[in-house]
């Protein structure tokens, strides 16, 4: 049972990384330890800055 | 001596079962043969190539190294640069590289028989396409994940980078501009496709608007919000082509589609990108990963067989769907799913600023091709399950086989490909379709096969449904690499621009955005109005010109390779990349002289040109065709022009390796390889990832 819900949750968690859906999770993990003090984005700013930066060279191909 | 003979059993095995299959296939000369050996042969030779091929080029060409930090552990900056779990990594890289073209190319290419194609689909992928992509991902992790222009400045010069930079944008216009034909003979008088495609549109900006104001950053909820939503539309299609109000709106000729593909392209060029651009990728990932996984189980599950013969009578030159010998344009046909340049614009670039440890390389460049070489696989089985009558009635533009259905029936069936006009009547109600005569692009046949195979794994009674969600498929993708690589192109250009005058470099000021877009636009938009115009399909005229471009870039990608390595010291190895670009110098090469110089009408587009322009002076065209025959005879030079300038691009990068090569060997200098010195990763032994202290060959045990 525990063994299950442990590959639903890892399953769970690759898509979530796939989509990209916890970017802010990680970017708030992320600056927690190399920019502690500091202020970090909030999910909203973090959002739109990321789409801006993502779709601006070549991503997808023929 | 026992143990590594117990230990070489599997793979001896592997061996006889996959020749087993490829001989199969090969020798094949009944009625049908069944696709479990299309894929029993792929899986083999894929299992083989990636064990010994792909772990040689990683162990003793490349000299990979774990103990290395990589760009992601370098730079780490929780977004772009961020070290990432090699599944992941494969996902992003897998959903980056496969598009449209693997889907296209098989099918087209199915015209000379399901071997030729099936051949240089899994040989060109093994020793090329995955040799490709797996060097150019690791030359660019070497180097801080630079582009493949970048890196072609740095290791050959100006001259190289010039080339790469020229190659990418005028491979993205043809690639557009095939795309969107492609969208647009699917769409062509169809009102169940059409409004299905356009109600994409609407459902990515809603999409788009949720993600940002209403849950921002919720990326999952988003999609699949917007997948619902796109299932939605495809049903309600069926309802509007049942309403006989609205599916008069709907049901329109190439030339209004191509406007509104060429306006929606200038749009989606110059609008933000969190409105379309971003919720239509994330669709798209999700629409295409799980079509190509059901596509997968449905071909297992049903185990179809295969109804083309393993060559046909075109191989001669003669073929329908586009003129040219076997050798050299099946090699230029089948572009994606063997070798693609455009692959190495992902893995140099974007897929190394994810990789955790240099040890994950093989698994993503070399895996991730093959898995698209697979996809590449699938589509020929989708195309070649299809009665070889029905699938040149699909395919065959009406220039060829005559605008009527009785005529169109009678020439297909003269080639030995026996077909009836109530079996294209019936077939095209199943699928909810007006007619599937002369629907050329590869995307109706497709979608034609991929309903049959899930009506017989999951359901016969929903053809029209399957039908429509293919085509709904194929043009969301479509729709995407058009958005992405409008925006990019635009960019480039405004770069370029900016070396003139100062403010249109400025990729925020307004008045450069709406020029560079439509310059960009304008240039893709011709190639496919001329397409929609001509009476040939268009395809057929631009495909072969979309399969030049790309193998140039694949040159451009392998050259680069080849004078790195070389430049390394690593002379006795540089033919792993040398072998693929020299077939594919002689074949882009040879491909491209016939286009230009074949006194065949059907291939040479000098010869075209003449031809229309001694009967338009002639006055034996009919007044619907001299109308549109001096804009077509341009175009035919123009298309000629544009072979040549790519084979110029070609030889002149090639040229270039060969002089700095020549120059390294002799003690010339040369411009220094400008790989980044060694830092030691921290990574190793973080999370069960990697083992303390693992060497060079350890990966290639896990």
């Amino acid at each position: 049972m525990i063994r299950w819900r442990r590959s639903l949750c890892v399953f769970w968690a690759a898509i979530r990384r796939l989509s990209g859906d916890d970017a802010w999770d990680r970017y708030i993990a992320h600056h927690a330890v190399k920019h502690p003090g500091e202020k970090p984005l909030t999910r909203k700013e973090f959002f739109r800055q990321e789409q801006e930066c993502k779709w601006g060279g070549v991503r997808r191909c023929c | 001596m026992t143990r590594s003979f117990q230990r070489s059993v599997p793979w001896i095995g592997i061996a006889v079962l996959g020749a087993a299959a490829i001989g199969g296939i090969a020798l094949h000369r009944g009625e049908s043969v069944s696709a479990i050996w299309f894929i029993t042969a792929a899986i083999c030779v894929y299992v083989l190539a990636y064990r010994f091929y792909a772990a040689w080029i990683a162990t003793r060409v490349l000299v990979i190294d774990p103990s290395r930090a990589t760009p992601a552990e370098r730079f780490d900056n929780g977004r772009d640069f961020v070290p990432t779990n090699r599944w992941i990594v494969f996902g992003h890289h897998f959903a980056a590289i496969a598009g449209p073209g693997p889907l296209i190319g098989p099918t087209l290419a199915a015209q000379f028989g399901y071997l030729p194609g099936t051949l240089w689909i899994l040989i060109g992928a093994v020793l090329g396409g995955c040799v490709q992509d797996m060097v150019t991902l690791f030359f660019s992790t070497r180097r801080d994940g630079r582009s493949l222009g970048q890196m072609a400045r740095d290791e050959l010069g100006p001259l190289g980078g010039a080339a790469a930079l020229i190659g990418t944008i005028t491979i993205m216009i043809i690639l557009i501009a095939v795309l969107g034909l492609v969208v647009v003979n699917a769409m062509k008088h169809s009102p169940w496709a059409t409004s299905t495609v356009t109600a994409t549109i609407p459902i990515a900006i809603l999409v788009g608007f949720y993600m940002r104001n209403l849950r921002p950053g919720r990326v999952l909820e988003g999609t699949i919000l917007g997948v619902v939503l796109l299932l939605a539309a495809v049903i309600g299609g069926g309802w509007i082509d049942h309403n006989e109000t609205l599916r008069v709106f709907f049901d329109q000729p190439g030339l209004p589609l191509a406007w509104a593909v060429i306006a929606y392209g200038f749009t989606a060029a110059i609008l933000p990108v969190w409105l379309l651009l971003a919720p239509r990728d994330y669709l798209s990932t999700f629409i295409k990963l799980g079509t190509v996984i059901l596509l997968a189980i449905a071909i297992v599950i049903l185990d179809p067989e295969v109804k083309m013969p393993a060559l046909t009578r075109f191989i001669d030159g003669s073929g329908p769907i586009f003129g040219g010998r076997v050798f050299p344009f099946v090699f230029i046909t089948v572009a994606c799913g063997a070798i693609s340049g455009f692959h190495s614009l992902i893995a140099s670039g974007t897929t190394p600023k994810l990789l955790t440890n240099e040890r994950d390389i093989p698994m993503i460049g070399y895996g991730g091709m093959l898995l698209e070489s697979f996809v590449a696989i699938m589509a020929m089985v989708a195309a070649t399950v299809l009665d070889p009558g029905v699938y040149f009635a699909i395919n065959s533009p009406a220039g060829v086989v005559g605008k009527e259905a009785a005529d169109a029936v009678a020439m297909i069936s003269s080639w030995g490909f026996p077909v009836t006009v109530e079996q294209m009547q019936t077939l095209s109600r199943e699928m909810g379709e007006a007619t599937l005569f002369a629907r050329t692009g590869g995307a109706p046949s497709l979608a034609v096969g991929m309903a049959s195979i899930f009506g017989s794994a999951f359901g016969q009674g929903l053809l029209a449904l399957w039908y429509h969600f293919a085509i709904m498929f194929e043009a969301i993708f479509i729709l995407t690499t058009l958005d992405a690589g409008t925006r990019v192109g635009r960019f480039m250009l405004q770069d370029f621009m900016g070396n003139f005058v100062p403010r249109l470099g400025e990729t925020s000021w307004y008045p450069s955005v709406v020029l560079a877009s439509a310059l960009v636009v304008g240039a893709w938009g011709y190639f496919l109005y001329i397409g929609v115009i001509d009476p040939n399909g268009g395809v057929n005229l631009l495909w072969p010109l979309f399969g030049i471009a790309n193998q140039m870039l694949a040159a451009i990608a392998l050259s680069v390779a080849t004078g790195i390595l070389i430049k390394s010291g690593k002379l006795k190895f540089a033919w792993v990349t040398g072998l693929p670009l020299a077939w594919l110098a002689v074949v882009t090469s040879t491909a491209a002289w016939e286009k230009i110089f074949s006194p065949d009408i059907r291939i040479g587009f000098f010869a075209a040109a003449s031809d229309l322009a001694e009967k338009l002076a002639a006055g034996v065209l009919p007044p619907e065709r001299a109308g549109v025959a001096p804009q077509l005879i341009f175009n035919q030079q123009l298309d000629g022009w544009l072979t040549l300038f790519f084979i110029i691009v070609l030889w002149t990068v090639i040229l270039d390796m060969l002089r700095v090569s020549w120059r390294h060997l002799n003690g010339l200098p040369v411009p220094p390889v400008s790989e980044t010195h060694h830092e030691s990763s921290l990574l190793i032994g973080d999370g069960g990832k990697a083992v303390p202290g693992a060497t060079a060959e350890d990966w290639v045990r896990d």
